[in-house]
Order: C-alpha cells, then sequence, then structure tokens
C-alpha cells in the first residue's frame, strides 16, 4: 500500500497501489456479504422474527383458505407451497432494498465508495447474503411444508430444481430490489415502496389459487406475470406435469429481470452523490 | 526537490502538490454549490476550508474523494484527475465523512478489518493494521464490542481509524469533530497532529476557527461555494478581526447606544452593538490592558456593566468582517444553505 516516505520535503508514495484486478470483483463481494450475513448473526431477534412471520403465514393459508379453495382433487398445502416458496423470495427481496437505504443514510455507501474497491462488489454482496437467506427460507418452508402433508412428487432432481427456481427467482427481484433502494435512498420510502410492486405482482398471480377464477382484465396481467410462470414451474417441477413451458417463461423473465436491474443497479451505484 | 521540479514541470503537475482544484464547479439547479474553486494543497501541509453550513465544503470533500463528479474545472490528488483516474485516487486517500461510517453490527475491530480488505491489504496485514489502530486510538479494550454499544466520540475516533488503514498520504476530514465534547475534541486533534507529523497531508473542513487555527497550515474562508479569502491562521486573524475580542453586555439594555458611543474610539471602527441584547463587542489590537480602559470609560459614563469578557474570534467575526453578513444569515439563505447541504450529502448526481 501507499506509504509515506519523509524527509527532503516530499510526500511520495512508496509502493504503487495495486493495479485492479477482476478477482475484487469476487472477493470484495465476499467480504460485503459476510458482513451482511453478521448483521443476522448479530441481531437474532431480526433473523427470528423473518423466520415465524413466513410460517405462521403458511399455516395460516393452508388451514384458513385450504378447506374452501378447491385444488382439484390435490391437498391444497401440494398446491400451496410451490407457490410458497416464490411469494417469500418475492416478499423478501424487498429487504435488499431497505438495507441499502440503510447503508445510504448512514454514509457506508460513502464510504465503500472511496475506497479502491470492485465497484458492483456493494450490491453483488448485498444480493448475496440475501439470497442465502432466501435458499435458508426455502429450505425451511419445505420443512414445515413436509410436517403439514406436502410432498414432492417427482423425484429428489427436480425437488431440488424447483428450490433453486425459486432461489434464483429470489436473486433476480433482490437485484430489481437493489435497484429500488439505491434510488429511493430513503429507508421509508424504500419499505413502502417494496409492497407497491410486491403485492399485484403476488396476489394477481397463480401462487394462491388458479388464475381461471379471475376477471378476464386481471387473468390477462396474471398470465404473463413473471410470479404465475415461475409458480407455474416450481409446482411443475415439484408435482409433475407440463414442465417446459413455464420453466422457459420463467427463466426468460428472470434472465430478463436480472440483466436489466443489475445494469441498472450498478449504474446507479456508480453515480449516485 | 531540485530534481523534482524538473520532472514536476515536465509534466505540468507539480508533484509535491498533493490537492490541486481549478475552476471547480458543481451546481444544484439553481444553487451553486461550488462557483469556480482554485485550490494548491501542498503535500505534508494542512488544509483547513471553513465556512458555514452550505458553504460548499461537503460538495468539495465529495468531489476530491470521487464521491461526486464536478460540472466544471479540474481537480486531482497526487497528480491523478479525480473523474479520469478515480480508481487510483481511491488507493491514495482516507476520507472521514460528516457522519462516522461504521457499521453498528459490527465490532470496531470487524470494521477495520473489512476495511483493510477492501484496501485489498490481504487477511493478515488487516489484522496487523487493525491492530494497530485500535491501540492507538484507545479502542483495544472496545474493539470486541459491536459498534452499536459505542458513544458518539468512540464512532468517531473509530472512523477516523478506518479512514487511515491503509496509510493514506492524503486525507479528508469532512468536520471532523462536529457534534464532539470538548475533550473528545482535543484528543481528535491530537491524533491528526500526530499524522501530519508522520506526513500525511490533511484537508479538513471545519465550522470552528480555533480548529483551523490549531490544525492547519492555510485556512480559505468559503462561503457560497467560493473561496472568499485564503492564508494562514495569523494573517486571517489580522485581516479579520484582531486576535482577541473584548465582549460586553449592558445592565440596561437602554444604555447600549451610549455605551457603544462611549467605546467607539477603542473600537478601532469595528464595533458592534446590538440595542435588543445590549451587547456589544469589538476586536482588541494590543494588550488586554484595554480592559481597565473599558471599564474606566463606563463606569464614568454612567453605565453599569452586566457581563464583561474576553474571547477568540469565532467564524462568525471573519465572516462577518469578509461578507459584511453574518454566518446566519436569512431565513431563505438558510432554506438554501440546508438544500445545498443536502445535495451535497446524498443527492442528484
Amino acid at each position: 500500500m501507499a506509504k509515506v516516505e519523509k524527509g527532503d520535503n516530499m510526500i511520495v508514495p512508496k509502493t504503487v497501489a495495486p493495479a485492479y484486478k477482476l478477482t475484487w470483483n469476487i472477493t470484495d463481494t465476499l467480504v460485503i456479504a459476510w458482513r451482511n450475513i453478521l448483521r443476522f448473526v448479530r441481531l437474532p431477534q431480526l433473523l427470528i422474527f423473518s423466520t415465524i412471520q413466513p410460517v405462521m403465514l403458511l399455516l395460516l393459508f393452508n388451514y384458513v383458505f385450504g378447506g374452501a379453495i378447491s385444488s382439484g382433487g390435490f391437498k391444497y398445502i401440494q398446491y400451496l407451497l410451490p407457490g410458497f416458496l416464490v411469494q417469500i423470495v418475492v416478499f423478501g427481496s424487498s429487504q435488499t432494498s431497505v438495507g441499502l437505504a440503510e447503508d445510504l443514510s448512514r454514509g457506508m455507501i460513502d464510504r465503500f465508495r472511496s475506497l479502491p474497491m470492485a465497484r458492483p462488489a456493494v450490491l453483488a454482496g448485498r444480493t448475496l447474503a440475501d439470497t442465502l437467506r432466501y435458499t435458508f427460507l426455502v429450505l425451511l418452508m419445505i420443512g414445515v411444508g413436509y410436517i403439514i402433508g406436502f410432498r414432492f412428487q417427482n423425484g429428489a432432481a427436480f425437488a431440488i430444481a424447483a428450490a433453486m427456481l425459486a432461489v434464483l427467482f429470489g436473486f433476480a427481484f433482490t437485484w430489481l430490489s437493489a435497484f429500488i433502494g439505491m434510488s429511493v435512498k430513503d429507508v421509508e420510502t424504500a419499505q413502502v415502496a417494496g409492497f407497491v410492486w410486491i403485492f399485484p405482482l403476488v396476489f394477481a398471480s397463480s401462487m394462491f389459487v388458479p388464475i381461471a377464477t379471475m376477471p378476464g382484465w386481471l387473468q390477462a396481467f396474471a398470465k404473463i406475470n413473471p410470479v404465475t410462470v415461475t409458480a407455474d414451474a416450481v409446482r411443475a417441477l415439484s408435482l409433475g406435469g407440463q414442465i417446459a413451458t413455464p420453466l422457459w417463461k420463467s427463466m426468460a423473465w428472470i434472465g430478463g429481470i436480472l440483466i436489466v436491474s443489475l445494469l441498472l443497479a450498478v449504474r446507479r451505484y456508480r453515480r449516485i452523490a | 526537490m531540485a530534481e523534482r521540479t524538473g520532472t514536476a514541470e515536465s509534466t505540468g503537475i507539480a508533484e509535491d502538490t498533493a490537492i490541486s482544484a481549478h475552476g471547480l464547479r458543481k451546481v444544484y439547479g439553481k444553487i451553486r454549490a461550488l462557483d469556480g474553486i482554485d485550490l494548491m494543497v501542498p503535500s505534508g501541509t494542512v488544509m483547513a476550508f471553513l465556512g458555514p453550513n452550505g458553504a460548499g465544503k461537503t460538495t468539495f470533500v465529495r468531489i476530491l474523494t470521487t464521491l461526486l463528479s464536478p460540472d466544471a474545472g479540474q481537480a486531482s490528488v497526487l497528480g491523478h484527475d479525480v473523474v479520469r483516474d478515480a480508481q487510483a485516487v481511491r488507493t491514495l486517500i482516507g476520507l472521514a465523512g460528516q457522519y462516522p461510517a461504521v457499521d453498528e453490527n459490527l465490532t470496531g475491530r470487524e470494521n477495520l478489518e473489512m476495511v483493510g480488505r477492501l484496501y485489498h491489504l490481504g487477511g493478515p496485514e488487516s489484522r496487523r493494521r487493525t491492530g494497530e489502530l485500535l491501540e492507538s486510538f484507545g479502542l483495544t479494550d472496545a474493539s470486541k464490542r459491536r459498534v452499536k454499544t459505542y458513544s458518539g466520540g468512540m464512532r468517531r475516533r473509530l472512523d477516523l481509524a478506518a479512514s487511515l488503514v491503509a496509510k493514506p498520504p492524503v486525507l479528508f476530514l469532512d468536520e471532523p469533530t462536529a457534534g464532539l465534547d470538548p475533550r473528545s475534541r482535543l484528543g481528535l486533534w491530537e491524533v491528526i497532529e500526530n499524522l501530519v507529523k508522520e506526513g500525511t497531508t490533511v484537508f479538513l473542513t471545519t465550522q470552528y476557527l480555533e480548529e483551523a487555527d490549531r490544525l492547519a497550515n492555510n485556512i480559505a474562508v468559503l462561503d457560497n461555494g467560493r473561496i472568499l479569502e485564503q492564508g494562514t491562521a495569523q494573517y486571517l486573524k489580522e485581516c479579520c478581526g484582531g486576535d482577541v475580542l473584548i465582549q460586553l453586555r449592558v445592565a440596561d439594555r437602554t444604555q447600549t447606544v451610549l455605551a457603544a458611543e462611549l467605546l467607539g474610539t477603542l473600537g478601532d471602527g469595528k464595533l458592534r452593538s446590538v440595542p435588543e441584547t445590549g451587547e456589544i463587542s469589538f476586536p482588541i489590537i494590543g494588550g488586554t490592558s484595554i480592559l481597565a480602559e473599558v471599564v474606566r470609560r463606563l463606569d464614568t459614563g454612567g453605565v453599569t456593566i452586566g457581563d464583561l469578557q474576553l474571547r477568540q474570534p469565532t467564524l462568525d467575526d471573519v465572516f462577518l468582517s469578509l461578507t459584511g453578513h453574518p454566518v446566519e444569515a436569512s431565513p431563505e439563505d438558510a432554506t438554501q444553505a440546508k438544500a445545498r447541504g443536502r445535495g451535497g450529502k446524498g443527492r442528484k448526481g
């Protein structure tokens, strides 16, 4: 690192700082991810309540709506859980914008931006840490689902693929959320802003009920809704049935959302001031 | 020195110039946060920007630390342009912003190690440097506690330590002692003085003349994005109202005008009186023996003194004589200043 040399009135960096390395993108991301994960370890109550809430919701949905909602011969939990996994990661992604807005308002982003670190690392580290959180939540929900009667019907490989698709979907939405957080810059606004786009996406979808009962205009939206196609894909992977169509649609959405959000978020980060 | 100068001339940038700015401008809507700043800070010296909130101090620091792009003009740190060569600049600077930027959920040690790793010092060197800094900032005992439990002064020290992890040759401190109690302020001043002894170039902003006086070789007084006056502390004090001020309050406010008349000749034309509060102040150029004269004149004139004191000139005094208006101007200006402060802190791009 740059050290100073005394004498003859000159202060010259003794060693030139290391030139930019591509691997910094990875190492810096891991440092930031570590920092964000520590937050969860340090705030156990945050971890506990952010875990209790989805478990409670899953139980409520299953036992409150389960009897009333016809789900075509299946037990409702069979229909509900795959969609629920998608729901969890979408709601969970709103935390990313809140966290980043908090970092911004506390000056952490300024500190990071004044360091010679890889530019996307602050965002990538955050999204990586949040994705690990979803992975944990998705596995937990599958566990709770198993206790109340859910069973994968399509073999272990497809079951793993189903869980991975849900996590991947969350990863894409986390980047969208990161962009929102960097744009609104304020913790409270970030909290509210999340729900504006999450609620329509989540509820106007096939997540909780089949879309056939919705009015035509809503069906039109629900059919192309990325949450619908992903819930359908996760459901097909879990239970069997037509996999290819919802899967490629879902992957197309994930790819599109990820690329656009990532580019927008990194651009925001570079220019934010 | 002589050889270096040759090189410097050929490259157009003096190597012994730590910080330079030419015609630096930044505009937020109608507000000119920086309105053409020219500055040259030699290596190994301390430069202070003195000015009220909204003068443009933070905006300047943010541009020099690559957080913000200027609208016009050019700035560089150790010869590296802050826009074109931002990555190089970041390896050479340390920044401690207006508010401590430390992670509350991490311990003091974890905060510093994180910054070390992000400077790419590597694990062992980050840990070694962290231990060193914790020790010299008196934070070793608290190093395993979460920052959430730290006092304001401790956070400041940790924040400053974080800016020093990579031993940067140029350090930017934005109002480093704002909101600190006098003892913590003294402690921080000592830390900064030691850094300067080791050869670090320090650029700091402050609202306190005393702070600039104590730390800086050169002071620039900033208002509305412009440098009004620049020079040594001694020079500024001489140009802007004497070393020490006499400040007094007459017991009966209605006698303010009378008192001002009695003392008029002592004030060397720089006497200020505020009839609403009964306050009178003026600089003394000579010794404090003038105090006796003040008391004698007022006594003879039948004016009772409510309060009489000597005080160091403040930013207010320097400011008043440079701009003709006090630091806290009209409410409209204050709003603008606030907007500018926000702009400097976290808006626009």
